[in-house]
């Protein structure tokens, strides 16, 4: 069989999704955000909403989000994409809305928005990537850090006593009146991004039926700064972070 | 012709109504005294359910300056308002908006300061909104109505400057403007944008991607310092513009005046009664009333400056406007600045022997 004769599209497989830009990503080798940006990509075209998308990005390392999503966007002060999404939403009632946000900004400076655009029940998804460490500006302690973690702003380990405690924000926001879907997944492997799939769709579906607000946790790595290899920073965090951070819906309202 | 309605409201009644009828699309706050009218006149007006105008009482000024980045990013007519400490936490929002360069309506009841400072009137916010207030190489337009009906008046032309340049807009008052009651005639109808019409009029707006268009983005980050230099002078040369174009101002009684005063907002009205009283005892005194606080009228200031004996700039605060106002005379005559402070009004009658002080 001659390469000619194999590249076909019968034989298709798999493919980058269209959503998805042809241009070089500035994350990590090995870190989450690449399998999330694919995910929000596909499905956002699944549902046929290419045309009728404003996506908001955060501070932190998915920042430049925009250049690799290919629909509209906003770029927020840090903390703040709720806020935006929330009037985004309210003016424009039709428009699937969401925001990418990491730890540092939706758990930390971030957390009055994020609670109250949640509790608010505005028809808005959160993506929330908790890898318990700031990525960007270089590795400090996080609101999801773990106890006895290292980072740079605590290179002893996270200790309460020093730095309190690490933020469940998933069960916060479960608790709240406003949220309809609240759930933590994660994509460490070909299971896990199936299920988080799902969990973004059913998510962005229920924003558009005016259910009120989701949260979708994906508990991620960052084996940059938490200095390990991609594989062994996925094992640390499934024997680590997952037992913290259990994995599955908190809250699902809307399948009643 | 019908005639037109006549009402008596409070200025923070006024922008809110000003705002339902000239066509905003939405509202976004925080209660703080002296301007918690503006909310509490949408909320009792209900204009969703007539005009389609979202009103939403956010959890902070942080979180309703950045509701109004995003409306403003969706290419949305939304506003907020607020009073100095409020103003204070906006300043961040305010400057991303300036970077994005997105349209917006700000509107500050001041009060005074440092601090939590005093619920009575003060304009020593000054400064913060014609120096930048937030960080960056930015600027503000910004109005200063000296009546309830420039209040009315004011929000719609606000909207068409902040729209005209895409740089957000402020509406700079104080605590008395807000709060006392006047005559007013309040704007006509005007209907919301339809979104073809938002599609049309800011085609940089994120509204989705109707007809697969390339996709907008609204960001003020730009990593590359060579392009981030383009785009600094890009929205400084806008910022000459606005300054060569939309500079307002009054002029009360300059022709034969010997002595100027400077003054805006609340402080013009004082001016103009110091003006009655000094002219009755023989002083020509008149002024000049900066409408636009940023662009300011440096250059009519400058020539009333070659034909006057003293400037007197009359502000309620410790003295900012009157930096300006001596750049823009380069010492060619003597300002003097005369002000109260802590939320005390200037009494005519003091801010008169000032200006016999300067005669002699």
């Amino acid at each position: 069989m001659t390469r000619e004769e194999i590249i076909q599209k019968e034989n298709l497989v798999y493919k980058k999704p269209e959503l998805l830009n042809d241009v070089p990503m500035h994350y990590c080798p090995g870190c989450s955000h690449g399998v999330v940006h694919k995910l929000v990509a596909e499905v956002v075209a699944e549902m046929g909403m290419t045309e009728k998308t404003v996506a908001i990005s955060p501070v932190g390392c998915a920042v430049f989000a925009y250049k690799y999503i290919d629909v509209d966007w906003q770029e927020a002060a840090h903390g703040r994409a709720p806020a935006l999404a929330s009037a985004v939403k309210r003016l424009w009632p039709d428009r699937l809305v969401f925001t990418y946000q990491g730890d540092g900004d939706l758990a930390c400076i971030g957390t009055a928005e994020t609670i109250h655009a949640l509790n608010r029940g505005e028809n808005i998804t959160i993506i929330f990537i908790n890898n318990a460490i700031y990525g960007m500006t270089g590795g400090q302690m996080a609101p999801t850090t773990l106890l006895g973690m290292k980072t740079v702003t605590c290179p002893y380990g996270r200790d309460p006593k020093l730095h309190g405690y690490p933020l469940k924000m998933a069960d916060i926001a479960a608790q709240l009146e406003g949220t309809c879907y609240v759930t933590r997944q994660s994509v460490q492997n070909v299971a896990s991004i199936v299920k988080a799939k799902k969990a973004l769709r059913k998510a962005f579906e229920y924003s558009m039926q005016g259910k009120g607000s989701n949260l979708v946790e994906i508990v991620s790595t960052c084996n940059t700064n938490w200095r390990m290899s991609p594989d062994k920073a996925n094992k640390w965090m499934e024997e680590n972070m997952v037992p913290f951070y259990p994995l599955g819906d908190l809250k699902d309202k809307g399948k009643e | 012709m019908a005639e037109k309605e006549v009402t008596l409201m409070k200025g923070n009644e006024a922008i809110a109504h000003a705002a339902i009828r000239c066509g905003c699309d939405g509202y976004f706050g925080y209660p703080i005294t002296p301007q918690s009218e503006v909310l509490e006149t949408l909320a009792a007006e209900k204009p969703w359910e007539t005009t389609g105008m979202v009103v939403l009482q956010a959890e902070s000024e942080v979180a309703s300056i950045n509701m109004v980045y995003g409306g403003a990013g969706s290419g949305k007519k939304v506003m907020t308002s607020s009073s100095s400490p409020g103003i204070s936490l906006m300043q961040e929002g305010i400057s991303y908006m300036a970077g994005a360069e997105l349209p917006a309506l700000i509107v500050n009841v001041s009060r005074g300061g440092p601090g939590l400072g005093t619920i009575q009137p003060s304009q020593a916010d000054y400064f913060q909104t014609v120096k930048g207030g937030g960080h960056g190489d930015y600027r503000l337009i910004t109005l200063a109505p000296a009546s309830v009906q420039e209040m009315a008046d004011f929000v719609d032309l606000a909207f068409e400057l902040a729209f005209r340049y895409r740089n957000p807009a402020m509406i700079l008052s104080d605590g008395a403007i807000g709060q006392m009651m006047e005559k007013v005639v309040l704007p006509p109808f005007k209907p919301r944008r339809t979104e073809e019409e938002i599609a049309r009029e800011c085609p940089w707006a994120t509204t989705g991607r109707i007809g697969m268009r390339k996709p907008n983005v609204i960001t003020s980050l730009e990593l590359r310092s060579e392009e981030m230099e383009q785009n600094n002078l890009r929205i400084q040369a806008k910022y000459r513009v606005i300054e060569e174009k939309e500079v307002r101002y009054e002029d009360y009684m300059t022709e034969d005046a010997e002595y100027l005063i400077v003054a805006f907002g609340s402080a013009a009205r004082i001016a103009k009664k110091v003006i009655a009283i000094a002219r009755e005892q023989g002083i020509k005194v008149g002024l000049l009333r900066p409408i636009t606080l940023w662009p300011f009228p440096t250059k009519r200031i400058a020539e009333l400056g070659k034909k006057v004996k003293g400037i007197l700039s009359l502000e309620i605060n410790a003295g900012q406007m009157v930096e300006d106002i001596r750049l823009a005379v380069e010492c060619n005559v003597p300002v003097k600045w005369y002000g109260r402070l802590g939320g005390i009004i200037p009494e005519p009658e003091e801010v008169v022997e000032e200006i016999k002080k300067m005669t002699r």
